[in-house]
């Protein structure tokens, strides 16, 4: 059977040039310990060197502000805790916006149990965080502003440099989560005013388990790992060398490549898109069309429930995703489309198709051909 | 995840569809999970001569009110009392724990359009 992966949002596969990149790092070769002093070590640090300044040039830092980390979700954590802790004595108020990925989210909420004032934002109901809210949210006290560049869920675009120029006219740090931005739109942190920036290396055809945080020169900040001296003590730990090689290759590669491969998906993306609204009636596209990356169609089919669509499409080999599963084994109304103000019935009945480098032409035709009958045979068995 | 059972349930499930001359009709909501079946009875001397469902589910709902419509029809209404979730479950060999609900939601639908048949019924005589 035809497989259709259309979740590259979720991850996406380790490209073989990268994959030829790492492999002599797990090997006899070049197993070294960076911090060694002789050969094997210097030569790994050399490695590590080159890939820093690889991930350094796609969002247009110096080498010396990037801090490998194991993913997103560190960058994130470390983005929050970080930045409360050494502003302890400056205030306690930390704005966030009510789309943001768990990573973000989470702590946030965890911050807010230890006593921390959380404002998480609206968003519109296209999915847009908006610059005048932020504004408002603004006290004495806040001393952290983050705002993801790309919301994973609806692939929207957020306004992070007006955001950015704000923060910066109050002296807030300020911080933005461009896990899923990075390869899909140019990042630039002088052009968003970014002092802190999530990357994750599996998103972008790296290997997982594998990420930084940018921190830019000058920005207050603590670590929130305690160890040895990696990373200028930022990030304890000895390296994940061959994640770190990985990710510099996959970085070089996204930053090449950029241009002429989201024009290329964009045109995939859009004859999905169309197809869709042709051929299955009652569906909408959740999250503005425009302000979006073109890796992402997501779609809310009124009166099909999300598992049992997602099961159907897997049986035939299409791979897509939708809101968080939860525990009750039901698939939970996203609270991405729900901050939205999608109904929670839409909401579930919502899937997120993301679009990567391995789909052609056929796959969107082979998901054209195939999804209407799912559609139409389980809203034959609703009870709506 | 799920067996073979509830993967033939789910796509092709038995007695789809509604019922337009149903003496029983039940709908019930997942307190749950928010998801909906409802089960059409035709119920003559005593016995369910037809049944129809309609779900709002996950697949292991729909599977578990496909199961169940074939393992109460041509019964007595005290025999299909009798038929549990558990016994759905079991039929359909077995479900994941967090699934159970699921079932649950089938067999909560047909006890309430047998009720509401007898409802009814005691009006009618
Ligand atoms: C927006 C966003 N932030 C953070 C993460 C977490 O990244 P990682 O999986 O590398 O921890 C993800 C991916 O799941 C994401 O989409
Ligand atoms: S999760 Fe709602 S019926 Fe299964």
């Amino acid at each position: 059977m035809r497989r259709v992966y259309l979740d590259h949002s979720a991850t996406t596969p380790v490209r073989s040039e990268v994959l030829d990149a790492m492999l002599p790092f797990l090997k006899e070769d070049a197993f070294g310990n960076p911090s060694s002093i002789y050969s094997y070590g210097r030569e790994a640090k050399k490695a590590m060197e080159e890939a820093r300044e690889k991930v350094a040039n796609l969002i247009g830092a110096e080498p010396e502000e990037i801090f490998f980390t194991s993913g997103g979700t560190e960058a994130d954590n470390m983005a929050l805790m970080g930045t409360v802790a050494a502003n302890e004595k400056k205030g306690r108020h930390i704005i966030t916006s009510s789309i943001e990925h768990h990573a973000i989210l989470n702590t946030a909420q965890y911050l807010k149990k230890k006593g921390f004032k959380v404002t998480f934002l609206p968003v519109t109901k296209e999915g847009l965080v908006q610059v005048e809210d932020i504004k408002k949210a603004i006290t004495d006290e806040t001393v952290l502003i983050s705002v993801m560049h790309v919301n994973n869920e609806v692939g929207t675009i957020q306004p992070i440099k007006e955001i950015g120029a704000l923060a910066k006219e109050h002296g807030i740090t300020f911080h933005t989560d461009a896990v899923q931005s990075v390869g899909k739109i140019p990042v630039n942190v002088d052009d968003l005013n970014a002092d802190l920036l999530s990357i994750s290396g599996h998103k972008i055809y790296g290997p997982k388990g594998i990420g930084c945080i940018y921190i830019r020169k000058g920005t207050k900040i603590n670590p929130i790992l305690f160890g040895g001296a990696q990373e200028r003590t930022y990030r304890p730990g000895t390296e994940n060398m061959p994640g770190i090689v990985g990710f510099g290759r996959a970085a070089e590669l996204a930053a090449k490549e950029l241009d002429s491969e989201m024009e290329r998906i964009k045109s995939l993306r859009d004859k999905l898109i169309e197809g869709i609204k042709e051929r299955i009636p009652d569906v909408q596209l959740n999250g503005d069309l425009n302000n979006r990356v073109a890796i992402n169609a997501n779609f809310a089919f009124s009166n099909v429930e999300g598992e049992s669509l997602l099961l159907s499409m897997d049986m035939k080999g299409i791979c897509a995703s939708s809101g968080s599963a939860c525990s009750s084994g039901s698939v939970n109304p996203s609270h991405v489309l729900l901050a939205m103000g999608i109904p929670p019935k839409l909401a579930e009945g919502s899937v997120r198709f993301t679009l990567g480098r391995d789909n052609t032409e056929e796959d969107i035709d082979y998901v054209l051909e195939n999804l209407p009958q799912i559609v139409e045979h389980l809203r034959s068995i609703s009870a709506f | 995840m799920y067996s073979e059972k509830v993967m033939d349930h789910f796509t092709n499930p038995r007695n789809v569809g509604e019922m337009k001359d149903a003496n029983g009709v039940g709908e019930i909501g997942s307190p749950v999970c928010g998801d909906t079946t409802r089960v059409y009875i035709k119920v003559k001397d005593n016995i369910i001569e037809d049944i129809k469902f309609k779900t709002y589910g996950c697949s292991a709902a729909i599977a578990s009110s496909s199961m169940l419509t074939e393992m109460v029809k041509g019964k007595t209404l005290e025999e299909a009392l009798e038929v549990t979730d558990e016994a759905v479950a079991e039929a359909l060999d077995g479900l994941p724990p967090q699934k159970l609900h699921c079932s649950n939601m089938a067999a909560s639908a047909l006890h309430k359009a047998i009720e509401d048949y007898q409802n009814k019924n005691r009006k009618a005589s």
